[in-house]
């Protein structure tokens, strides 16, 4: 009866796989933010978090505030230049790998805050990975980028590589005093 | 609201020669005052049982640079098209003058009091001139006072004198100009770091 | 960073050698601590920095740095036509959006001289009320999770998703949601607004007793709130602190009955004070004022005019597209009653709604959809007010006009100069005053109590920073 000239896989008690495979798997159900929270869209990363919509199915359910435990930073509202160094600061911080997920128009172009005090998307201090637009996003908005970063997260991608082929006046000088 | 003419009346006949002028403009009283009797009249309007003004709810301060001088882009208002007739200004009673000229006195710090006790309301104004934009300090009398004229500081470089703490509160020190004076573009960005974009 | 026992709390910044230590012992030498909390910190939420001096684990000394969030609301107001201000406002206090547009709404308002429609202002009550519910949900709950209550704060973030979803039927968005207009609102509510209200109201009183229960006689909770972050009447006063955080310290006063303004005067609704001026007191200001904010609420859905909600819809609907074509080639004569089907976003603003929310004031309120559509009055109207250069013109002149927001006084001060454009938006933000004071505040007690005592105070970045 079995035509199939390949094993049975349910009978074997082992499986292969690329080992950088596995690490993606691994790595986006699990993962550890730092919610670097300013403005509004704080209201809706809440709603997203909590109980409602729930960001734990994705293993992105618990927030460590700090950069060295953390591997995506969720910039989550306005960014004015007076933090902006603060921003950086923390993104030095964070240990590789790492990702960068702007949420909110304001982080993705600075939104209708076209003015001297805001920063005109965080992508010129920091290298993005997933930008969520909407003035905030819907929650549903949110878990659609956190879905697209966990693709990109299994497939061993991150902005902040430098070979991800980021123009040079935007590469990310590797900044060992940020983290004394 | 009966006994309303009467506090601008008030501190008219207290201190004529500190009132430059009063008006009701809807209903909301205002005096215009000069600077050299600013804390005078603020202690008055504080501490005396009449008065008992107790909150002082905001302090905050306009330039009148390009005022009436309209700021709009639009080529309609160089050569204003009529208004259709259901939108022409209906005439009014009251008229509202801004006391002084808007040349001389550029900047004007505005401050509304509450009065927790009579549940009533006054605005004070003190005109000031672009060459000299300093008053004396409210902050011996308000606690309320220490941050606001912080801000009045930041915003429009308005200096307060005897202010125990008068640096920038929401720009960053090394932050040039005062964003909200009128010749300030809004697009002039000085960033820490990062491009200017 | 040297100072010596008793020498008390030095201005921060000084030098050391200010304090030059010659006579001391270096046996009995200690220093304080500075301790830099924020602007990125779980417990700043929003961005604030708190230097703090500390000996031990007690605060002596504190230096606030606020302005991370300044994004330049009334640089940006003064760049648009008065309606342009109304989605800034909104993020001005983004968990209480809708009191900050109506507060806007009304000072332009009486700047123009124009009132509006009774189903206007009740309408503007009861979504007030509802935000009002949606913030100290959001207090509350950040607050207690910040003490390790996290059950408590899921069970608020859930009631303030149904709040969300009834503000979304109305407005079309869930936070953000731009829907007050100078004269009016943009849209009517929905059909079923009143029965789904009160059922969520429902809801809404369920999950707070649940929180109750959770939280007012909890030790741990009641351990870190009571006499933690006292400020007595007087200080309270002088720093022109409004809202909760003043009646917490025992002093009845609200805008809404102070100074009413909508339509409050008719609404039957208690004041809740505290005594002791603490955190304790202010949370069950908080949880009382909620409840107080539902029984408005069903007051106003009960007395609320009836709107032309039961005008029968059937008969002569037609698409937007269709009506300008038709007007395009001067078929016009059947438009005169006609009703515009619209997009759904614009739905209740059409001409049976639109008198009914909407004050009758041509040189402010735009046209019902029907007119801007059907005939060239209509048109020239909307233009007159939308176009660059156009738009609503109050005389010149200023108003302050102050409302109850969740945090306490909200006020708008409005400079006309005649133009198209407001020549100056000043906002008075309720948490400045009290963020100016949390030194105060923090001074005295440990470090552990600055987190209840921050939670308390409510801090919103858009507002204190604008």
């Amino acid at each position: 009866m079995m035509m199939n000239s390949t094993p049975d896989a349910a009978k074997l008690n082992w499986m292969t796989t690329r080992l950088d495979a596995a690490l993606g798997w691994a790595r986006k159900f699990s993962i550890f933010q730092y919610p670097f929270v300013t403005a509004c869209c704080g209201m809706e990363y809440m709603a997203t978090a909590a109980s409602h919509y729930d960001m734990d199915r994705f293993g992105a359910g618990f927030p460590r505030f700090s950069p060295r435990q953390a591997d995506v930073l969720f910039v989550v509202g306005t960014i004015s230049h007076k933090i902006a160094p603060m921003l950086r600061r923390v993104y030095d911080q964070m240990a590789d790998p790492k990702w960068v997920v702007a949420f909110g128009v304001c982080t993705c172009t600075g939104g209708f805050y076209d003015n001297y005090a805001t920063v005109q998307g965080i992508d010129a201090i920091i290298p993005v990975d997933v930008y969520i637009p909407g003035c905030p996003p819907r929650p549903e908005n949110v878990l659609d980028g956190l879905m697209k970063l966990q693709e990109k997260i299994a497939a061993g991608k991150s902005a902040a590589d430098p070979s991800a082929g980021r123009p040079a006046e935007f590469q990310v000088p590797h900044r060992p005093e940020a983290h004394l | 609201m009966s006994d309303a003419p009467t506090l601008t009346a008030v501190l008219q006949a207290r201190f004529p020669q500190h009132v430059l002028g009063t008006h009701a403009y809807r209903g909301q009283e205002t005096v215009v005052l000069k600077r050299e009797g600013w804390l005078k009249v603020a202690r008055f309007l504080r501490d005396d049982p009449a008065m008992a003004f107790d909150f002082l709810m905001d302090l905050a301060c306009v330039d009148y640079l390009k005022f009436g001088r309209s700021q709009s882009s639009a080529p309609t208002l160089t050569t204003p098209s009529p208004l259709p007739y259901f939108m022409t200004p209906k005439p009014q009673a009251e008229r509202w003058e801004r006391v002084v000229s808007d040349d001389e006195f550029r900047f004007e710090v505005v401050c509304h009091l509450y009065s927790s006790l009579r549940n009533r309301r006054l605005r004070v104004k003190v005109p000031l001139t672009a060459a000299d934009p300093s008053m004396p300090s409210l902050t011996g009398l308000w606690k309320s006072a220490d941050w606001f004229e912080r801000e009045a500081w930041d915003m429009f470089g308005v200096t307060f004198t005897g202010h125990p703490n008068l640096r920038r509160i929401l720009m960053y020190e090394s932050f040039q100009g005062h964003p909200l004076r009128k010749d300030y573009p809004i697009r002039k960005r000085q960033p820490l770091i990062g491009p200017v974009n | 960073m040297k100072s010596v026992r008793g020498s008390g709390f030095r201005v921060l910044g000084q030098t050391p050698n200010q304090t030059a230590v010659s006579t001391v012992q270096p046996s009995t030498e200690t220093r304080n601590m500075f301790l830099n909390i924020g602007p990125s910190h779980p417990a700043m939420h929003g961005i604030i920095q708190i230097i703090a001096e500390l000996d031990g684990e007690r605060i002596v000394g504190a230096d606030v740095e606020i302005g991370y969030l300044h994004r330049a609301f009334e640089k940006e107001s003064e760049r648009g036509p008065y309606n342009n201000v109304v989605p800034y406002a909104d993020r001005l206090n983004y968990v209480s959006p809708l009191i900050n547009n109506f507060g806007y709404c009304l000072a332009v308002e009486r700047l123009l001289g124009i009132e509006a429609t009774e189903r206007c202002q009740y309408i503007r009550v009861i979504l007030s009320e509802i935000s009002r519910i949606t913030d100290h949900l959001t207090c509350v709950g950040a607050s207690a999770m910040e003490l390790g209550a996290f059950t408590v704060f899921l069970y608020m973030i859930k009631a303030r998703e149904w709040l969300w979803e009834l503000i979304e039927s109305v407005t079309g968005a869930r936070l953000t949601i731009s829907y007050g207009r100078v004269g009016g609102v943009k849209a009517d509510l929905p059909e079923d607004f009143a029965g789904r209200t009160r059922a969520v109201l429902e809801e809404v009183r369920k999950v707070l007793l649940e929180c109750d229960t959770l939280l007012t006689r909890n030790r741990i909770f009641v351990d870190r709130m009571q006499g933690t972050g006292v400020i007595s009447k007087e200080t309270a006063i002088s720093y022109a602190i409004t809202g909760p955080f003043l009646r917490g310290s025992g002093i009845a006063l609200d805008t809404r009955k102070a100074q009413p303004y909508f339509v409050y005067d008719r609404m039957q609704f208690d004041v809740p004070t505290g005594e002791h001026g603490d955190n304790y007191d202010r949370y069950l200001v908080r949880m009382e004022e909620m409840e107080q904010s539902m029984r408005i609420i069903e007051q106003a859905l009960a007395a609320i005019p009836a709107g032309p909600l039961n005008v029968d819809m059937e008969g002569n609907i037609l698409p937007a597209s269709v009506m300008v074509d038709e007007a395009k080639m001067g078929r016009v004569a059947g438009f005169k009653q006609a009703r515009v089907r619209l997009d759904p976003t614009l739905e209740g603003s059409t001409r049976g709604y639109h008198e009914a929310i909407n004050a009758r004031e041509k040189r402010a309120v735009l046209p019902a959809k029907e007119d801007t559509y059907g005939n060239i009055e209509g048109l020239m109207h909307h233009f007159k007010l939308i176009m660059l250069g156009h738009g609503i013109r109050p005389p010149k002149g200023e108003y302050y006009s102050a409302v109850e927001g969740a945090n306490g006084e909200l006020g708008f001060y409005v400079v006309s100069d005649g133009s198209d454009r407001p020549y100056r938006v000043r906002v008075h933000p309720p948490c400045f005053t009290i963020m100016a004071a949390l030194r105060e505040l923090i001074v005295g007690d440990m470090v552990a109590d600055l987190v209840p005592t921050f939670g308390s105070v409510n801090m919103i970045g858009g507002e204190l920073d604008r």
